[in-house]
């Protein structure tokens, strides 16, 4: 057993979907309800081999849909359970009505998303339409660079979810087949690091805790409905210290440190790529590149999607001169992409704004090279020249 | 003799698959019922059941995993002219869209709805489907599946639906046969088809089923439902095939006003005009 950065673990050869499943096993949850979907299956698969090997305790639910997995995690999770589950593309979307359910009773249940296309037509690669259309759901969405980074999101997840000062739902996503499916070297914890990390879960309200009965989701009209959300909508902006604790608490036990962003050659750039998920990979191979070419560029990784972290993001993007944004997805009808809508809005109110420019790019699982990355740079550089932006939104890697 | 529909187009099944006998009784069936390709609609979901539209010459939808039913009733009833025929798993059919199975039964359209029972989820890699007999092990069912199987076909007899029938993929001359009769039958037609999966599922197998396998004999009555309901239970030893039961009932073509008194889509006049502008525009 090697160890690593003095701490003790192992190094795995893992695919994503393998590195989220061994976190799983290790985690231990109560319960477990999915179904099958690709490219999530294989995660779900050796979960199920992990159950039937005795490693863990977990009741592994079967269903016929994902809104009936969506709806065994919240009653296992309303009767005092540690819940898990994972999902893509449609398997989220039809689980869209239930993710509301689960946010607002505040239940603090665990899913990875394998990021898919959704449909149509039928396409089973990777982008982020599903995870964003999740986005207005009142989840807390933690998005990962490569296996590890979705390995260790998962054991912070439980931790973020069940934080009294959080109580929600996290989602953590890997980019289908991309992470899901590659397998790299993935570093480890022992399996008691991680239990004593996410510790022993003391549920809140208990269904089973038949002395002190509880009622989940009775009528709220026009009387307290509103209340109920402004208070969802406290409870979500509150966990930016919690998920900042765990990730530095993480680092402690593991040497990876993880914030709500990182930063890549960010100090003195002038133009910046904005990207999320396993892009980020690719684009600093494009800054480093540019770089070598005497470019000041930089790469903003946005790791917490849900909250979005808008301080942090103004305080990283303000000092630069042009901003160039990646979306996986569209927002058909919008202006722009999610994630440049989001960042628009939170430097409207800076001083001095860089210019920004969104790119959609990787739609259906479209690679997306390190030149297109570097074009992207390139074009806000002309822009920041020019003094205006005569297109807001370009493609990378489209055919026209 | 050339069949009208016929496609060349790489087929993405496992040698062997019962998928293959399937689509060439539904060619055959198709042609021998002197329909052309354009007459005829197949709606499918997802999975490797539902991969069959495309590689057969017809009109298709191809839409979301159990989703084909409500789509193929609506296409009916929007062109009553088409041959309109939802198809797809065992999965699709009776677990993600049961609900759209039980009740479109209730409503009665006249599509026919045909599925590949190969008890697993073929596509998604042999997890244990809502027809997987219990103990069935599979990748996530490890210990084999705890749920007792659905039964496609008492659950059509129960909800008194119009035909209800079981093919083999094993014999594809009697499939054919149910199929030309599920078809043309005026009415909700359930074709459950006994496919064999040779990758995912190796207990149901061509072998297993031809061991068990039977039609029903020329006494049989088709049009005695509760006989019909006592049948469907026959499943182990000896497996019944054939046409289990028939009733002709009105449709919902024929019982809703809207589709009776008004024209449907198909027939609604468009303006000259605006029909002769989108022809021309492809040759501009
Ligand atoms: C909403 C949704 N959930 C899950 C899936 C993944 N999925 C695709 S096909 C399939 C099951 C296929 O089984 P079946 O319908 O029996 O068809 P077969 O492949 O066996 O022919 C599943 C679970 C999906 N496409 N959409
Ligand atoms: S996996 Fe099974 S159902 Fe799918 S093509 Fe292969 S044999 Fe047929
Ligand atoms: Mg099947």
């Amino acid at each position: 057993m090697a160890k690593v950065m003095g701490l003790t673990g192992k190094v795995m050869g893992l695919n994503g979907n393998a590195a989220v499943a061994y976190a799983m096993k290790q985690i231990n949850p109560d319960v477990i309800a999915a179904y099958p979907i690709t490219p999530q299956t294989d995660c779900v698969e050796r979960f199920a081999e992990y159950v039937s090997e005795g490693l863990v305790n977990t009741q592994f639910v079967t269903v016929e849909s994902e809104h009936s997995a969506m709806s065994a995690c919240i009653g296992a999770a309303a009767a005092g359970g540690r819940v898990m589950t994972a999902t893509a593309a449609n398997g989220l979307a039809l689980m869209w009505e239930m993710l509301y359910i689960a946010s607002s009773m505040r239940l603090p249940i665990v899913m990875m998303v394998t990021n898919r296309a959704l449909s149509g037509n039928i396409n089973i690669h990777c982008d982020h339409s599903d995870t964003m259309g999740a986005r207005d759901a009142g989840w807390i969405q933690l998005f990962s660079e490569n296996a590890q980074e979705a390995y260790d999101n998962i054991i912070q997840a439980v931790k973020i979810a069940e934080d009294l000062e959080v109580r929600l739902p996290v989602m953590v996503t890997q980019d289908g087949f991309i992470i899901s499916h590659a397998v790299e070297q993935v570093k480890v914890l022992d399996d008691d690091l991680v239990q004593e990390f996410v510790g022993a879960y003391k549920p809140a309200y208990p269904l089973l805790d038949v002395t002190h009965p509880v009622t989940y989701g009775p009528l709220d009209l026009f009387d307290y409905y509103f209340e109920h959300k402004r208070s969802q909508i406290e409870a979500i902006d509150n966990c930016f210290p919690v998920i900042r604790r765990v990730g530095e608490e993480f680092g402690k036990i593991s040497g990876r440190k993880y914030d709500l962003l990182e930063t890549y050659k960010l100090e003195d750039a002038e133009y910046v790529v904005v990207a999320l998920g396993s892009t980020c990979g690719t684009a600093k191979e494009a800054v480093n590149l540019l770089r070598e070419k005497g470019k000041k560029v930089g790469l903003l990784k946005i790791r917490c999607f849900r909250p979005f972290p808008k301080e942090e993001i103004i305080k990283a993007l303000v000092p630069r001169r042009g901003v160039a944004v990646l979306d996986r997805s569209v927002s058909f009808g919008g202006f722009g992409g999610p994630v440049f809508t989001e960042i628009r809005s939170a430097l409207c109110d800076a001083p001095a704004r860089p210019f920004i420019i969104d790119f959609f790019y990787g739609l259906g699982g479209r690679d997306i090279y390190v030149e297109d990355i570097e074009k992207a740079l390139l074009q806000i550089e002309d822009v920041v020249q020019k003094g205006q932006v005569d297109q807001y939104i370009g493609y990378l890697g489209l055919r026209e | 003799m050339d069949n009208p529909f016929d496609l060349s187009s790489d087929i993405a099944w496992c040698p062997g698959c019962g998928n293959f006998a399937i689509l060439k009784a539904l060619k055959s069936t198709l042609s021998e019922l002197n329909y052309e390709p354009h007459e005829v609609v197949l709606v499918s979901g997802i999975g490797q059941a539902a991969k069959i539209p495309h590689y057969l010459r017809v009109n298709v939808f191809n839409g979301l995993h159990g989703r084909s039913i409500p789509v193929a009733f609506a296409v009916k009833s929007a062109n009553p002219r088409l041959v309109v025929i939802a198809e797809s798993g065992d999965g699709c059919m009776y677990g993600e869209g049961g609900n759209h199975f039980v009740h479109a039964i209730r409503r009665n359209p006249d599509i026919t709805v045909i599925v590949h029972n190969n008890q697993v989820y073929g596509l998604t890699k042999g997890q244990a489907s809502p027809t997987s007999e219990e103990g069935f092990v599979s990748k996530v069912q490890t210990l084999g599946s705890l749920s007792a199987p659905f039964n496609p076909l008492s659950i059509a007899i129960a909800q008194d639906a119009s035909f209800v029938a079981r093919g083999f993929a094993g014999d594809i001359e009697k499939l054919k046969e149910i199929l030309k009769q599920a078809i043309t039958w005026p009415g909700f037609a359930l074709v459950d088809v006994l496919q064999p999966c040779v990758t995912f599922n190796r207990v149901n197998t061509y072998t297993w089923y031809r061991e068990r396998a039977y039609y029903l004999d020329v006494q049989y009555d088709p049009e005695d439902r509760v006989k019909a309901f006592e049948k469907s239970l026959e499943w182990g030893e000896k497996i019944p095939l054939g046409i289990f039961y028939r009733h002709r009932k009105p449709t919902y073509q024929e019982k809703f006003y809207a589709l009776v008194s008004y024209p449907h889509l198909l027939y609604r006049e468009r303006a000259v005009e605006e029909v002769l502008d989108r022809e021309l525009q492809y040759f501009q």
